[in-house]
């Protein structure tokens, strides 16, 4: 009986709280703001990438992906306050895809914010979306925390409008990786420039939530993980005393610190990059590559991909990650360190031993 | 020198590469035919894991034999081990799900103590990790032995004198030092006992014997390593095969029919255990609850719905099957899975299904070959009393 025993045992260690097995430990919770009714969760589900055949036909494999993570996502408990969609919930930005992409989405309870990827924009530059999801950048406040979602994968003008013939070329050469035909993301200057404004009226004690789809930092420039203006979205950002950046795109695990900002991604529902740490080029700062990803078991469609819930305790962010196939991680701000940390693979003598078998 | 080198081995690794691509998967292994006699009944089989706290001996064994046949430790009388696991008919009991005493039924099929010495964790769910903590807890289940706790157990034992002295001679232990811990050891050595390999399958693939199995069974089992991808969580591995990868997996089965139920089960039942419930009464107790499967022992979302995947060898003898008994022959199985986890084509997938699961696209007569495989996995079992001497069908 002893397996039996231990779990009623840790469940009544959390007695009061109806936790679900990835939910958050009721000791983060208690570390929150002073005012612990200012605590609270969030989802985050990002790069569904769905991927439209012909007439009614999208790809399986992406779908599952995607409605998974929905499905699990509406079983949390606590509930969380709201549900962010990190960017690239299509492949080729289509109207198809991205219906189908919003009627998956659409199952999810409560609210939803949406971030803007270039597999949605490259096609119409975001008309389509817009019209679904309301504007391509915007800031929010909740429970005294500010939130700023941002565009960026924009790049430069001259490049989205003068050298494609078409459109749907122009997505094709965008999405994909390595290509030299490609272009450097970026936020652009009409957005700094709002950016500014939006950030001038509040206090800079106020936690600063930024969400993008591209890294807001410059990892590796043949796959995007890059911003082009990142150090100048930076320096509009470090002035505040506890910032975040959440982002997308790089279908795995990264966190980095840079000055007063934490930067966290988010995993893929569609399928995991590996990292490219092998293409790195010697001007390129790799943020801490503490747990190699083995590679994804091609059987398990569902391998190396998986979504997040974040909790939101004394203006940091703890990211807790729902990994199918794999053990669950959890990235939680370090406030002795002040920076991002995995709580179980920091130790070098803690990580995964590299996959041998086969 | 070293850079020189380099070409000659890709080279060798193309041709290595070339050759093994033109050999098929379904080939068997480079035996020597005359190396395992056929007569070995563990051909096939890894090494048994004994634990070290729990050595086989015959007079544990002979012990665990009667403990398991033994109707009295139950509360009506009428329950003992063998009565789900019966030796008749393969250590199952030929139901879609098991009845306990006074008619009680539970909520899943009884799966078969043969080779179950080999799982790396016991029932559906996983919730014990060997045969000893599975033995115990059946005994005070209320829809099976239905005993109110262990000490009804021990106290049926020190009525019985020939126990009382088997007992002592076994575990050198007295009526009043007697736990339930040494009636499980007794009873998991006798299941030890339960093994069976050298299936017409283990002859074919492990000792070389081409004429081992059938012609639809060999395009059988071609497509279960392939085009089938059964393989892939009925695991075969290079000098054994248990068909089991150890896992949990949702495949669709159960969870879809209480698909619009999930969110209120998955709360509910978070509810009562941390109440204190035990997840073996409320599992067997509410078929709702039982097809949370995995997750009502990890409390993972991702665990939803999601069922040990049982070894193979001898499916010919266990229907129904599933964790449910909900399909009643290996033909609607094969319809299940190529049909991508579930029953019907136009039935709704379950939002949990496990990744590897998708449609396979199998034609009819490829799903029959693949019954035919699941028949080569047949095989007698050895244990002196329960020796089963099934007619193999490729004679050879």
């Amino acid at each position: 009986m002893s397996t039996i025993d231990n779990s009623r045992r840790n469940f009544i260690k959390t007695a009061g709280t109806l936790a679900i097995g990835t939910t958050l430990p009721i000791s983060l919770v208690e570390l929150a703001f002073a005012e612990s009714s200012q605590n609270f969760t969030f989802a985050y589900i990002s790069d569904a990438h769905i991927q439209h055949i012909k007439d009614n036909r999208f790809v399986r494999n992406w779908d599952r992906g995607l409605i998974r993570a929905v499905a699990e996502t509406n079983l949390l408990t606590p509930k969380p306050d709201f549900v962010m969609f990190g960017g690239d919930l299509a492949q080729l930005g289509s109207k198809p895809e991205l219906d189908h992409g919003a009627e998956i989405l659409s199952a999810l309870h409560g609210n939803v914010h949406y971030v803007m990827g270039e597999h949605d924009y490259y096609l119409d530059l975001g008309e389509y979306w817009e019209k679904l999801f309301g504007p391509q950048y915007y800031s929010f406040d909740h429970k005294g925390v500010h939130f700023v979602v941002l565009n960026s994968i924009k790049t430069y003008d001259d490049w989205t409008f003068k050298r494609w013939p078409t459109a749907e070329q122009r997505m094709l050469e965008m999405a994909g990786l390595d290509n030299p035909n490609g272009s450097p993301f970026m936020v652009g200057e009409e957005q700094r420039v709002w950016l500014k404004d939006d950030l001038d009226k509040i206090d800079k004690d106020t936690p600063v939530v930024v969400f993008s789809h591209s890294p807001l930092q410059k990892i590796y420039k043949g796959w995007n993980f890059w911003t082009e203006d990142a150090d100048q979205v930076q320096a509009l950002l470090q002035p505040f005393s506890k910032v975040s950046v959440i982002y997308g795109h790089v279908h795995q695990i990264q966190y980095n610190q840079i000055g007063n900002i934490s930067f966290n991604s988010v995993m893929a529902t569609a399928w995991p990059w590996p990292y490219p740490q092998a293409y790195a080029q010697a001007e390129q700062y790799l943020p801490k590559l503490t747990v190699p990803m083995n590679r994804a078991d091609p059987f398990f469609d569902r391998d190396a991909t998986g979504w997040q819930f974040i909790n939101m305790a004394n203006g940091n962010l703890d990211l807790n990650y729902t990994l199918y196939n794999n053990t669950s991680r959890i990235v939680r701000y370090n406030t002795d360190k002040k920076r991002p940390e995995d709580v179980a693979y920091q130790d070098e003598k803690a990580r995964i031993v590299p996959q041998t078998h086969y | 020198m070293r850079y020189a080198l380099l070409p000659v081995l890709v080279l060798a690794t193309l041709f290595a590469q070339k050759q093994a691509d033109t050999k098929p998967l379904a080939e068997p292994a480079a035996v020597n035919p005359q190396s395992v006699p056929d007569k070995n009944n563990l051909l096939g089989l890894p090494p048994l894991p004994i634990p070290a706290n729990n050595p086989q001996t015959p007079d544990k064994i002979a012990l665990g034999d009667k403990l398991f046949h033994d109707k009295r430790f139950s509360v009506d009388g009428t329950v003992s081990c063998s009565k789900c696991h019966d030796d008749k008919q393969a250590f199952t009991d030929g139901l879609p799900v098991s009845v306990g005493h006074h008619g009680l039924t539970g909520t899943r099929n009884a799966p078969t103590v043969l080779n179950a010495a080999f799982n790396q964790s016991q029932f559906w769910d996983g919730r014990e990790p060997d045969l000893e903590g599975q033995a115990k807890q059946p005994l005070i289940n209320p829809v099976e032995h239905g005993l109110a706790d262990h000490k009804q157990v021990l106290e049926i034992i020190r009525t019985d004198p020939d126990y009382l002295a088997t007992f002592q001679s076994v575990f050198d232990v007295s009526a009043k030092k007697l736990t339930i811990d040494h009636v499980a050891k007794a009873i998991a050595s006798f299941e030890r006992t339960l093994v069976a390999g050298n299936s017409p399958f283990d002859r074919y693939y492990f000792n070389g014997k081409t004429d081992a199995m059938t012609d639809a069974q060999i395009r059988g089992f071609e497509l279960f390593v392939g085009q089938g991808r059964c393989v892939s969580c009925h695991t075969i591995e290079q000098d054994h095969a248990l068909f089991t990868d150890n896992r949990f997996h949702n495949i669709g089965v159960g969870i879809n029919q209480i698909q619009q139920d999930i969110p209120r089960l998955t709360q509910a039942f978070l509810e009562a255990k941390n109440k204190g419930g035990q997840v073996d009464t409320m599992v067997l107790t509410d078929k709702k609850a039982s097809e949370l499967g995995r997750f009502a022992v990890t409390d993972e979302l991702s665990q939803i719905g999601a069922f040990k995947t049982p070894t193979l060898r001898n499916v010919e003898l266990t229907a129904p099957y599933m964790h449910d008994g909900s399909l009643k022959t290996l033909k609607e199985v094969m319809v299940h899975y190529n049909n991508g986890g579930v029953n019907k084509a136009d039935e709704r997938v379950n939002d949990f299904l496990s990744g590897g699961i998708r449609p396979l696209n199998l034609t009819d007569p490829q799903l029959n070959d693949l019954v035919a495989f699941m028949k080569a996995l047949t095989s007698a079992w050895s244990g002196s009393r329960y020796a089963n001497p099934i007619p193999t069908q490729a004679a050879n």
